[in-house]
């Protein structure tokens, strides 16, 4: 059934929808749960909401109530755990002023926790992943390199500072990066989640004319993910990404597979990458900084088409 | 006694593999080694583990979706 209102649906690549009740208000609705990323389970509720609310902020949208979905080994794990989960769940919907109104929970052999999401916004004032113009700049405003990092824990191999810094940037909204970018405004947006920043680059591709071009020396990563990414530890989800663009990417000869295998890397929590005009670039970059968005760098630009429509250099 | 140097990582999910590798790497110091994966990343995982401890990779076969990669340390 094709239902007007609806105006953002499945077609488009989007991880949320976008419902118009009347000419200036739409409600957006997404769900995201997943398996723990971190051992520390108040962290690891902090991650699943910042994560699942992200996808209305990178809409420009604002979030209002919340559910939680939680499948817990109970017998196994212990609710003291449990309880660790939703506090940090709480304190972050909080940070963000989204109301949490419910919520369902199953036993499961592996914990998982995550939220549906509802959000507000202008039905015309809706930000796409389709919408970037030929003079764009690309912003980004997370480093990559989650999945990676993840990988070095589980294999026990990750340092502490690796630890505390993906966590850190994992539990941080994209709420300011938002707010941000719908002040200044901007042509398109989408947040990094497990297709990798390059199967990102694909869905704002879309059906569009132009090529994107991406300078890999200025993408922020996080410090030690080459030597992890060097060392193997370099989760599944990387060559499924990988083959999903490899038809579409010409890298010049100094971009080594370890880069690609960054630039693939499946995000978790990852940031905002944004399609602005030239003009606005800088405004924008100085706006999230100043914002607390420290790590946003302009990583490249929107050119005319080239045969391989994903350069990088 | 010989020692035992092949690994079967077969239906082991990353980063099991690698941290297999590693550690049979850190005992044996030097010599040769097989191991036997079923999954493309853990093919490259592997090698590149090895390759980052200083051995090479000596020979892959593969067989469907299994790889068998040799390597070794002079």
């Amino acid at each position: 059934m094709h239902d007007p209102n609806v105006i953002v649906g499945f077609e488009g690549s989007e991880d949320a929808a976008v419902y118009k009740l009347s000419d200036d208000l739409g409600i957006i609705q997404t769900v995201d749960f997943f398996t723990p990323i971190v051992d520390d389970p108040y962290m690891f509720g902090q991650i699943a909401v910042a994560n699942a609310l992200s996808d209305v902020y990178a809409m420009g949208g604002k979030p209002i109530t919340a559910m939680n979905l939680v499948c817990f080994p109970v017998k196994t794990l212990g609710l003291a755990m449990l309880r660790e989960i939703l506090r940090g769940g709480i304190d972050k919907l909080s940070e963000s002023g989204t109301a949490l109104v419910g919520g369902h929970s199953v036993e499961d052999n592996e914990p998982k926790y995550g939220l549906s999401v509802t959000g507000v916004i202008h039905p015309g004032k809706v930000i796409t992943n389709r919408g970037a113009k030929i003079g764009d700049v690309l912003i980004l405003t997370k480093p990559l390199g989650t999945g990676i990092v993840n990988t070095a824990i589980k294999a026990g191999l990750a340092s502490d500072e690796a630890i505390k810094q993906v966590s850190m940037v994992m539990s941080t909204l994209n709420r300011n990066a938002s707010v941000a970018m719908q002040k200044i405004g901007v042509h398109a947006c989408t947040d990094i989640t497990g297709f990798g920043l390059l199967g990102h680059l694909k869905e704002m591709l879309g059906s569009h004319e132009f090529t994107i071009a991406i300078r890999s020396d200025v993408v922020p990563m996080f410090p030690d993910v080459v030597e992890y990414a060097g060392m193997g530890l370099v989760p599944g989800g990387t060559k499924r990404n990988r083959d999903f663009c490899q038809d579409l990417v010409a890298a010049s000869s100094d971009v080594g597979p370890l880069m690609l295998d960054i630039l693939c890397d499946p995000q978790t929590s990852g940031g905002l990458l944004i399609a602005v005009s030239r003009e606005k670039g800088d405004g924008l970059l100085q706006e999230l900084q100043e914002n607390g968005v420290p790590s946003a760098s302009i990583i490249g630009e929107i050119t005319t088409e080239t045969k391989r429509r994903i350069a990088i250099e | 006694m010989i020692m035992e140097k092949v690994i079967d990582a077969r239906g082991l999910s990353c980063p099991q593999p690698v941290l297999m590798t590693l550690n049979k790497i850190k005992s044996l110091k030097k010599g040769e080694l097989i191991i036997k994966v079923d999954t493309e990343t853990s093919k490259e995982n592997v090698s590149r583990a090895a390759e980052s401890q200083g051995w090479k990779v000596a020979d892959l076969i593969s067989e469907g979706s299994e790889y068998t990669i040799t390597i070794k340390k002079d």
